[in-house]
């Protein structure tokens, strides 16, 4: 089982209970499909992801970032308990989905650059530590069910 | 990945905005590093101080970003340009090169929060192409 200290526990809670999540969601799937476009595979019906300011634009994009986001705040209701609470996400991105595992950890930069840019210097090394651990363990999770 | 023109000009741009804070930057990043990925401590065993913000911390990201400014001047010709740096990192350093990418990670953070509204995803993806190519010329001699 994961082992929490209790300023990783405080840090994460504090992240995520201060966050604006519809405004950071769409941040950060949008800076993801920007920065790494080939992560684009998996967005075909979306419409335009024809250059940056489109992607930044897409509604779509903008409301599955949102969903991302709500995803990340169920691990954080359950943080003692997230390889449970993923299970059927995991099986989901696998069998139905089909996303290389690799994707979850280019979202995961790009969530935290967006949060490092937003919380600013209150984002310190320790704070990173933190949150990262925390979103390494949410792509653990996420990739457990594939076989 | 190769970089296009219009790479090399964003991240010539976005560097000269960088530069003045340079020092600052390359601190915080090698901090960052040190402390959320704490594996990379082991380059550093003959420090005292290995803490966000220590003088040996402060001097060596110094070093580091000066080093990236340089690079930025032989953007077209990185490998050539960055010739000795490899040698020094393959034979002498011997640092494992997964670790530039580590690095590199923790410079785009230390951008973000000191940039943030200069940091836009068109600028976020040139300068990870960009410290890509660099990190990919300093393992050059690595085999």
């Amino acid at each position: 089982m994961v082992q929490w200290t209790d300023f990783e526990r405080q840090t994460i809670q504090s992240i995520f209970g201060k966050m604006d999540y519809d405004d950071v969601g769409p941040a950060a799937l949008s800076r993801c499909l920007i920065v790494y476009p080939w992560t684009q595979r998996y967005f075909g019906n979306f419409g335009n992801l024809s250059n940056a300011a489109a992607i930044q634009g897409n509604p779509k994009v903008a409301a599955h970032g949102k969903t991302v986001l709500q995803g990340l705040v169920l691990a954080v209701k359950n943080m003692d308990n997230i390889k449970a609470t993923f299970t059927e996400l995991s099986v989901l991105h696998s069998e139905k989905l089909r996303v290389d595992p690799d994707n979850f950890r280019l979202l995961a930069d790009c969530l935290t650059i967006v949060v490092a840019a937003r919380m600013g210097a209150a984002f310190t090394a320790d704070v990173q530590g933190a949150f990262q651990k925390f979103l390494a363990i949410v792509v653990c999770s996420l990739c457990r069910q594939y076989h | 990945m190769s970089l296009t023109a219009k790479d090399k000009s964003v991240v010539k741009a976005f560097w000269g905005k960088v530069s003045g804070k340079a020092d600052v930057v390359g601190a915080e990043a090698l901090g960052r590093m040190l402390t959320a990925y704490p594996q990379t401590k082991t380059y550093f065993s003959h420090w005292a101080d290995l803490s966000p913000g220590s003088d040996p911390v402060k001097k060596h990201g110094s070093t580091i970003m000066g080093a990236i400014g340089n690079a930025v001047g032989v953007i077209d010709e990185l490998v050539g340009g960055l010739s000795a740096l490899s040698d020094l990192h393959a034979f002498k350093l011997r640092v494992d090169p997964g670790n530039f990418k580590i690095l590199s990670h923790n410079i785009l953070v230390t951008l973000a929060i000191h940039f943030p509204r200069d940091f836009t995803p068109e600028v976020h993806i040139a300068v990870d192409k960009f410290l890509a190519a660099l990190s990919a010329a300093l393992a050059d001699k690595y085999r």
